[in-house]
């Protein structure tokens, strides 16, 4: 679905991410590790193709094409999603307005999918104005259930949130992901960013990876590395140089 | 009657569209009422529900002795050369709209001032709401396509009795090279409603009004909303006055205005004059393009139970707005225009549908511009 090859990222003239390879098949869901700052967000805000990250050196390669320098909407329309973690909020700007703007021709499910997602009455809301934390993770999802991205990035679906919510949460992404269909005829795939692993609970994660300083140090079981963050904290992968 | 229709329908393909997208409908459908003035002509009037009188100024001024009362009494007529000009006047054009005490009616009476040939198109408009009474107005203020110089003076004096409501849209399309200096103001009484709504979206050379209200009687409450973009050459000085002279009055002065290179001076003032008063002042600008986008929200305070707010920003479109938008899969001007529709778009309590959805429609109809 997605590869990343050998990819250099600046901020400004500030390198944030170095040397980052990363493979993501069809129907896999990955988790992506790390403490804080350590470049997560950064990686797949570059993937999405925000204006501040500069790719130096690598490629994107998104269904075999090579998306590195294409601009945010045509990577959305080629079906790459991002459910933000901390979304701007746009003043005077309905969220029912914007679901039907990005809804291509399918306006009407605009109300159906709301309801799923408990936001019928946000529908008339300037989004993300006011919003608590779980309703902002719930009109994130129910954006991404419009947008129907094959390749969604999850940027900690979990922060924020409370329990009742978090349930509504994972089942629905959960289904953004096919989780609810057979592994053989799965054709999504996603990238998570997690802290707590909560969402796991929702969610079953194929492969992990942890990033440190930029780069991704390490790859494996997701769970067990989430089990071995939670009983040693994060100190043994910062002192772990081992690719 | 007929003659005057005919006249109406021999307007221009193109006149006709300003017209409809100033919130007129020829054919009157969805109004209670209307009156068109074409220059100095007063080419239509009529009202189909009993409870209002719609009167040509003269008409009502030889019916109505007591009118006299209110003509002239809230406008000065030497507050300036404008209000000179309309005053001196032989023959005063313009309407009067009387709700009678206790009627109620949510259709809207509409009036269309329309500048054709005239260089200087004068009016002088009286509105009444007596007791109880519920009175929707939408003046659509136009200038014909092929007129190129030209300029509208209008008087207009807004009574809100005790319990009566008074809602007025206004909706300007004007042309380039016009100029506009509309001297409005109201008194309203106990528990009335006034709330004033001013649309401008297209090309005009000078607009300059500073409408007032007086709120004298108990629980009275006005709002004034304006949504307005400043095209080049184009200067928009706007505001508001309100004067909370009752207890427990209210104001709400809200603006919206975008400049893609034109000036606009957005400015409101509320003055809390007795206990248990409040205002609020929200003025936003957005600069599209280099120009001109100057606040002035002023709140005085005279007594210690007045409470009064505003708020104030001027800027440009966030980039991780854009962004945010493009990552559903805008394209970086849809997406803009998009923001920009946001930005314009003021839900006004107490407005009956059919009026806010002809605002939306005013704003929508220039959304292609941006």
């Amino acid at each position: 679905m997605i590869r990343i090859e050998d990819l250099h990222v600046e901020i400004g003239d500030r390198e944030v991410l170095r040397d980052i390879n990363l493979h993501i098949g069809e129907g896999e869901t990955h988790v992506l590790m790390g403490p804080n700052g350590s470049g997560k967000t950064t990686l797949i805000r570059t993937i999405m193709g925000f204006a501040d990250y500069h790719v130096t050196e690598g490629a994107i390669v998104y269904r075999g094409r090579d998306i590195t320098n294409l601009p945010i909407h045509e990577r959305a329309r080629y079906g790459i999603g991002l459910m933000f973690q901390r979304p701007p909020t746009i003043a005077g700007l309905k969220l029912g307005k914007m679901l039907v703007a990005t809804s291509g021709n399918r306006p009407e499910e605009v109300a159906e999918y709301a309801a799923a997602m408990n936001m019928a009455e946000f529908l008339e809301r300037d989004i993300n104005a006011g919003f608590s934390g779980g309703e902002i993770k719930r009109s994130e999802v129910l954006q991404l259930m419009i947008q129907q991205p094959d390749f969604v990035m999850l940027d900690e679906p979990e922060s924020g949130v409370d329990l009742e919510n978090i349930s509504l949460i994972g089942s629905a992404i959960a289904k953004l992901l096919e989780k609810d269909r057979h592994i053989v005829s799965r054709h999504k795939s996603g990238l998570i960013i997690t802290h707590t692993g909560y969402i796991l609970d929702y969610i079953e994660a194929d492969a992990g990876h942890m990033m440190c300083d930029g780069e991704i140090r390490c790859h494996g079981n997701a769970r067990e590395m989430l089990q071995l963050i939670k009983a040693k904290g994060y100190r043994e992968c910062i002192e772990c140089k081992k690719i | 009657m007929q003659k005057d229709i005919e006249e109406l329908e021999s307007l221009s393909v193109e006149d006709r569209k300003r017209l409809a997208i100033s919130g007129l409908e020829l054919d009157s459908l969805n109004r209670c009422g209307s009156f068109f003035q074409i220059d100095q002509e007063i080419v239509h009037m009529s009202c189909e529900y009993e409870g209002i009188e719609v009167l040509t100024l003269e008409g009502a001024l030889a019916k109505h002795e007591w009118l006299e009362q209110y003509y002239w009494k809230l406008v000065q007529k030497d507050k300036d050369e404008y209000t000179r000009f309309v005053a001196d006047q032989k023959h005063p054009k313009g309407y009067v709209v009387i709700a009678k005490k206790g009627s109620k009616n949510i259709l809207p009476l509409q009036t269309c001032l329309f500048l054709a040939h005239e260089s200087i198109q004068h009016v002088h408009n009286i509105i009444i709401a007596e007791e109880g009474a519920e009175l929707h107005l939408i003046t659509g203020c136009a200038s014909s396509a092929s007129t190129e110089h030209g300029a509208h003076y209008g008087v207009t004096e807004f009574y809100v009795g005790k319990n009566a409501r008074i809602s007025t849209t206004m909706i300007h399309t004007w042309g380039e090279n016009i100029e506009v200096y509309p001297r409005s103001a109201a008194k309203i009484e106990e528990n009335g409603t006034f709330l004033s709504n001013y649309v401008a979206m297209s090309p005009v050379k000078n607009v300059q009004m500073y409408p007032v209200a007086e709120l004298v009687g108990e629980h009275a409450v006005a709002r004034f909303n304006s949504v307005v973009v400043a095209m080049p050459g184009s200067c928009l000085d706007l505001g508001s006055r309100t004067i909370l002279s009752a207890n427990n009055t209210s104001a709400e002065l809200i603006s919206r205005a975008i400049t893609r290179g034109g000036t606009v001076i957005a400015r409101a003032h509320i003055l809390g004059e007795v206990e248990d008063t409040r205002g609020h002042i929200e003025c936003k600008g957005l600069i599209l393009e280099d120009g001109i986008i100057h606040a002035v929200p002023e709140i005085e305070g005279w007594v210690t139970g007045t409470e009064l707010s505003h708020e104030a920003a001027v800027g440009k479109i966030a980039h991780e707005e854009i962004e945010y938008l493009m990552s559903r899969g805008l394209d970086e001007d849809e997406a803009t225009a998009t923001i920009i529709r946001g930005f314009l778009d003021v839900k006004i309590e107490g407005l009956p549908e059919m009026l806010q959805k002809q605002i939306d429609a005013a704003i929508d109809a220039a959304e292609s511009g941006f």
